[in-house]
């Protein structure tokens, strides 16, 4: 077994109900679901977000869409005008989620090497540059 | 089978003034959905009406429509819109006075829907025992009741459709749900009957999907992001709605973005509460029973969708006045960039400490380390090239954040030394309107919602 990050077995995407925090994690791969599904407890998320949480976190599964969504209470400082984070509305708590690490086999964590960075050597092209 | 195309224009109130341009000019499209709202917009629009009696509306709307009226009444293109905010009426008559500079006087109807406002009749509901209390925190509002500023119900599809059977090409409403902007034509259309709980659940996914306009097609997409062509005209989604409740998410051809099964999941996940119950006025969506398919070609199918009768009561959105914030930053730079930035900003506590001013909170973060990752990220490296100080303040008395909004250029004289990036002036005061979200019982909205059709 090895331990990877998140990134590289899931997207994310993250967004603001009042002072909660929605996180949806989508598996790359709908094979590796059930490895998220085991890993991803309730329980992990909130040790891993630890102080950013004033609330709980409670945990959906969508076995269709190879997702779970997880609901971050009180971690948005009041949420919506109160809150005087940078992150005020939760945008980017789903690439603090991907910051975690899972255990893996070492057949799984080769699979994924790489993915969901930026290539090495990638720059945009000439006409895309600013 | 029949099939009808809804495209999404508009995501939010500021979202790309073009797209809704590109929609009617870049395909066939039966409906034209522009969503403007969210849960702080109100308050904002309720702002700017108490300066201005003719404002409260999306005012991006009325200019969008002169361009493009003409080209949807000769096309046969509805537009259904909740830019109407807190003064539906006034943005109707702005649009029917465009309409008429636009030509298309005598050849259009406009449908305007009201009766969200709950505003004047407040104290009557909770005389009537209507507590209003917060969703999340159970208080009843009779707690907050002198400072508030705005209080909409969420409405569903029955009014636009009741607009739309009165012949109305472009529907203006307030507060209406952003997902009904989409299905309430379907139910229009299609003939879906008020207990096909499937397929409106079905249009409500197709909703959730259109609303925040490109985030399904491209836009804000993490999966290869740096592959994806050509977001500088980055398509805006089209929902093609079977009569079966099934639907393709697609596209115009040509358009920039991409849509796959990962882009739409994305935003199907996007502020998600209990996928089971995905409530709205017309169905309850149970948003664990979709089954996407992509077909390739910038097309994906939603089918299987599932949904339950709707609850009796409609969510309602109230906006109060909760204090006072500012936000001021400095850039601090290496060497030590970071140790330099927390100095400043324990002087300026000191500073604030006594001249015994009060704060509800005072939050310091370093934008370029820990502003949005926190404490995951561990301490920053003494080689930091730069880091910028974001320090902010919120209270009840406003002369305290005014104060705070001084005390921010001095340091630049009298803090830590390398400091720049002050070239913005003192950080504004900001006014906080917090959202208390309630509900109500239906029998207490529903009889008041109107409809009337404007001859243009």
């Amino acid at each position: 077994m090895t331990r990877i990050q998140l990134v590289h077995l899931a997207h994310a995407r993250s967004g603001d109900k009042g002072d909660t925090a929605n996180v949806g994690v989508i598996a790359y791969d709908a094979a590796h679901y059930e490895l998220l599904r085991e890993q991803l407890t309730p329980a992990r998320v909130a040790e891993h977000f630890g102080p950013m949480l004033q609330g709980g976190v409670e945990r959906f599964e969508l076995p269709n869409l190879g997702a779970l969504n997880f609901l971050l209470h009180g971690a948005l400082d009041g949420g919506g005008t109160m809150s005087l984070m940078n992150d005020a509305q939760g945008k980017v708590f789903s690439t603090a989620m991907l910051r975690m690490e899972l255990d893996v086999s070492e057949e799984v964590a080769e699979l994924v090497r790489g993915r969901g960075r930026v290539p090495e050597g990638w720059a945009p092209e000439a006409d895309q540059a600013p | 089978m029949r099939m009808i195309r809804v495209a999404s224009g508009q995501g939010f109130w500021g979202d790309d003034l073009e797209a809704p341009v590109r929609q009617v000019e870049g395909g066939p499209i039966d409906y034209l959905m522009l969503d403007y709202l969210a849960e702080v917009t109100m308050s904002i629009l309720q702002k700017q009406r108490a300066r201005d009696p003719g404002a409260g509306y999306a005012r991006d709307f009325v200019p969008l429509m002169e361009r493009i009226f003409p080209a949807c009444i000769e096309r046969g293109i509805r537009v259904v819109t909740n830019a109407g905010g807190v003064h539906p009426v006034g943005c109707a008559e702005a649009l029917v006075r465009v309409g008429r500079e636009a030509g298309v006087g005598g050849r259009a109807r406009v449908g305007l829907v009201r009766g969200d406002d709950l505003m004047d009749r407040l104290d009557h509901l909770l005389d009537e025992g209507h507590s209003l209390s917060n969703m999340e925190t159970g208080a009843p509002l009779s707690e907050v009741r002198e400072r508030v500023q705005s209080a909409n119900a969420y409405i569903g599809a029955v009014p636009i459709v009741e607009a739309l059977r009165r012949g109305a090409d472009v529907v203006v409403t307030g507060r209406s749900t952003d997902t009904a902007l989409t299905y309430a034509p379907l139910l229009h259309e299609l003939g879906w009957g008020p207990d096909d709980f499937d397929r409106i659940a079905a249009g409500v996914v197709a909703g959730h999907i259109n609303e925040c306009g490109a985030q399904c097609t491209g836009g804000n997409c993490m999966i290869d992001w740096w592959t994806i062509p050509d977001l500088a005209t980055v398509g805006f989604p089209i929902v093609e709605m079977f009569e079966d409740g099934s639907f393709v998410v697609t596209k115009h051809p040509g358009s920039g973005g991409r849509v796959t099964r990962a882009s739409v999941t994305e935003q199907i996940v996007y502020e998600m509460g209990d996928p089971r119950a995905y409530i709205t006025p017309d169905v309850v969506a149970d948003f664990t029973t979709i089954h996407l398919e992509d077909l390739g070609d910038d097309r994906v199918r939603v089918h299987g969708v599932k949904g339950a009768r709707p609850t009796p009561f409609l969510k309602v959105s109230i906006a109060y006045a909760a204090g006072w914030k500012a936000v001021g930053t400095l850039t601090y730079t290496w060497p030590d960039a970071a140790a330099k930035a927390r100095a400043g900003a324990r002087i300026l506590r000191q500073r604030l400490d006594r001249l015994d001013l009060r704060y509800g909170e005072l939050r310091t973060e370093l934008v370029g380390w820990d502003s949005t990752h926190g404490p995951l990220v561990g301490e920053p490296p003494a080689d930091l090239p730069e880091v910028e100080l974001r320090i902010g303040v919120r209270s009840d008395d406003r002369g305290s954040v005014e104060r705070f909004t001084r005390e921010i250029a001095p340091l630049v004289l009298t803090g830590p030394p390398s400091v720049t990036g002050f070239a913005g002036g003192r950080p504004r005061v900001q006014e906080i309107m917090a959202y208390w979200p309630a509900l109500i019982e239906r029998k207490a909205v529903e009889p008041h919602l109107t409809v009337e059709v404007l001859e243009v």
